[in-house]
């Protein structure tokens, strides 16, 4: 029994904090809790760093000018540990123990969906700052990456003019991958693609010469690509070495930015599709300003990518709503937040009021030698936010399962 | 060639670099009986050294040095105190494990590196890419080896002797605290070539330790502990296994299938494949 001590006095910790004051901030501070709940160590670790830097920047910005409502943000890191269990736990943490009047965080739909619960049972704000599935609208979640009809369907817009007929479909096994792919196929079905292949491989997965040989055997015209983190790296590298380019076979992929370029390696990648809303180079006046800060601050060889964009815009967001509504209380802000538009580095990012995610531009890009993306698509101006996909008629059923 | 006849050099592709990433667990886990759960971050330090070094031949010796003097100092400042305390060690390699990859992290950055693959290793024959060839190259010369280093060379005689019976080793004068030294240095060593032939398909980051270490384990239990041959035969057996029921389903079930099987297997044969007979009378 001589573990049960530490067991009783973390029960009674929890106890304790539990008793506290809610989610309530202190009102007579000077200073305004932030949380930054992102996965600083395994498998996410490459991708979820970078967004929470962009956030930090964003947050060391806003105080140079002189915070909000005459506050100064104070961030609270937390490790998610890319391990969905502790997202919630440390959700709950940010909220009841260190009392933060908004979290921005998450990077896979399977933390989010873990976090989803606590957000919603004590009232309280996450931002998430990534592109993922749809199909949820959480009143206490603001979504500030791309729904699925301002990436996904886009992207197979694009394959479907550059002419691409048969489609191989591999992804990591988990929420986003599967969701989507349920809508690649209904898109699939109604505009004469056909689906060759369906795979799925457990995130962390390296060995990938099997499905590659799967994939080249099915001869598709193109392959979309909805893997996360490092096994990106491993089919890449092995689809090339099996012969595998992008001449014949581009494989258009949404998860992939320019910060996992580098890790994958240039020569493996370049000439292969992507589809986000926002690239290092996407050409306006407030990317110019981030990249430049975003460099002074982390070093001139980083790049910046679309999560990392969305989490810097996701704390300009909060600060505006937060600014009309006078207050941090949640409710007050969750009121004001619709409507905001805010010329970002992507370009006008508006926050719609029905389902409280962006209206964002979609842009296609290819990935470039010098690891950089340049976009040779987009959808002219930003697109409404549509989770549910309630706007496009082969999607009808789709929101039900 | 149909799908399902590429399957079986990709098996046997598979086979290989189970078999590498597990040579080195022959020794430290197999020969010795130590849980060294921070072996898969001597395999991440070998593939740094060859991020560090640019150059995958230049880098295979100098990995071997690198990661076995981690374990060289990794045995003699801890798990020496450890022995015959297994689950005590398999907490204390866990903790290692975690400081490694933070080290890492610190070092070289979350983000993966990329290690250029020579351009000699660029095309392939049939289904196989070179650099696939030159991984299972790279596991057979592991091999012989490893065969040759245990049963041609004093030093190696005098590890089969200590693992055989301990007490009646030290009893003929052999230094078994040396051997264990010697013998942790080189599995941790294997460790570290395993881990620059990794770079050529996999990725080279922080965490790349934890997506093989299953793996390794599972080849040296399912071989049976200390045994060459039987490492040898279950990588091959596994690799094969794996590639055609990842062929028939999917990555996923394949995984599940292999731990089936193993698990299975176990249940009938406790000791592996191969049962090292030994004189200890316990």
């Amino acid at each position: 029994m001589r573990i049960s001590r530490p067991i009783l006095s973390g029960l009674l910790a929890l106890a304790l904090t539990a008793c506290g004051s809610g989610a309530a901030p202190a009102a007579d501070s000077d200073e305004i809790k932030v949380g930054l709940l992102h996965s600083l160590s395994g498998t996410m670790a490459i991708s979820e760093v970078t967004v929470r830097d962009a956030e930090l920047l964003a947050i060391e910005e806003i105080n140079k000018a002189g915070g909000v409502l005459g506050k100064k943000l104070v961030p609270v890191v937390e490790d998610g540990a890319s391990d969905w269990p502790t997202f919630a736990e440390k959700a709950t943490k940010l909220i009841r123990q260190d009392k933060v009047a908004t979290v921005f965080g998450g990077w896979t739909s399977a933390s989010r969906k873990a976090m989803l619960p606590v957000f919603e049972r004590y009232k309280a704000l996450l931002w998430y700052p990534v592109q993922y599935e749809g199909l949820e609208s959480s009143p206490y979640i603001f979504y500030t990456g791309a729904t699925t009809n301002q990436q996904i369907i886009p992207g197979l817009d694009y394959l479907k003019e550059q002419g691409k007929k048969s489609l191989f479909l591999v992804g990591s096994d988990y929420v986003f991958p599967r969701t989507a792919n349920k809508i690649i196929k209904a898109y699939a079905a109604s505009n004469g693609m056909t689906i060759l292949g369906e795979e799925y491989t457990p995130l962390g997965h390296t060995e990938y010469s099997t499905l590659v040989n799967k994939v080249m055997g099915a001869k598709p015209d193109a392959v979309f690509n909805t893997l996360n983190g490092d096994s990106n790296v491993a089919f890449f590298k092995q689809f090339k070495s099996a012969g595998g380019t992008a001449e014949s076979m581009p494989v258009l992929s949404v998860s992939i930015a320019e910060e996992e370029v580098t890790g994958i390696g240039v020569d493996n990648v370049a000439g292969h599709p992507v589809a986000w809303n926002y690239y290092q180079t996407t050409d306006t006046p407030a990317n110019t300003a981030f990249v430049k800060a975003y460099k002074a601050k982390y070093g001139a060889a980083k790049v910046t990518s679309d999560p990392m964009e969305a989490g810097y815009n996701a704390v300009y967001l909060w600060a505006e709503a937060v600014k009309k509504a006078g207050t941090t209380e949640v409710e007050a802000v969750r009121k004001a937040a619709p409507g905001i538009a805010l010329e970002r580095p992507e370009g006008l990012v508006t926050i719609d009021g029905d389902n409280q995610h962006m209206y964002k531009t979609a842009r296609i890009g290819i990935i470039q030698p010098d690891g950089l993306i340049k976009q040779v698509w987009d959808s002219d101006r930003p697109i409404k936010p549509d989770p549910y996909l309630k706007g496009y008629p082969w999607a009808a059923g789709l929101a039900g399962q | 060639m149909p799908a399902f006849l590429n399957q079986l050099p990709i098996g046997l592709s598979i086979g290989a670099v189970l078999l590498l990433i597990a040579l080195g667990l022959t020794f430290t886990f197999g020969q010795m009986g130590v849980i060294n759960m921070a072996h898969g971050e001597f395999i991440m330090a070998g593939a740094y050294t060859a991020f560090l070094l640019g150059d995958l031949l230049a880098a295979l010796p100098v990995a071997f040095l690198v990661a076995g003097v981690m374990g060289l100092v990794l045995e003699r400042a801890a798990i020496r105190h450890f022995y015959r305390r297994p689950l005590d060690t398999l907490l204390l390699t866990w903790g290692v494990s975690l400081v490694l990859q933070q080290l890492a992290r610190d070092l070289f950055g979350a983000p993966n590196v990329q290690v250029p693959a020579p351009s000699w290793l660029a095309g392939g024959v049939g289904i196989l890419p070179y650099n696939r060839l030159f991984i299972m190259g790279l596991a057979v010369a592991g091999v012989v080896a490893v065969w040759v280093y245990l049963t041609r060379t004093k030093l190696g005689r005098r590890t089969q002797a200590v693992v055989q019976n301990r007490q009646l080793a030290a009893t003929s004068g052999i230094d078994t605290g040396r051997v264990d030294m010697l013998t942790f240095f080189i599995g941790s060593g294997l460790a570290g070539v395993a881990g620059v032939a990794l770079t050529l398909i996999g990725p080279v980051g922080p965490a790349l330790g934890t997506y093989y270490i299953v793996d390794a384990f599972l080849v040296v239990v399912a071989g049976g502990l200390g045994q060459l041959r039987g490492a040898v035969l279950a990588a091959i057996a596994l690799g094969l296994l794996n590639s055609y029921a990842e062929f028939w389903s999917d990555a996923s079930l394949a995984k599940v299938i292999v731990f089936a099987v193993v698990i299975a297997f176990l249940q009938v044969r406790p000791q592996g494949l191969f049962v090292l007979r030994s004189r200890v009378l316990t």
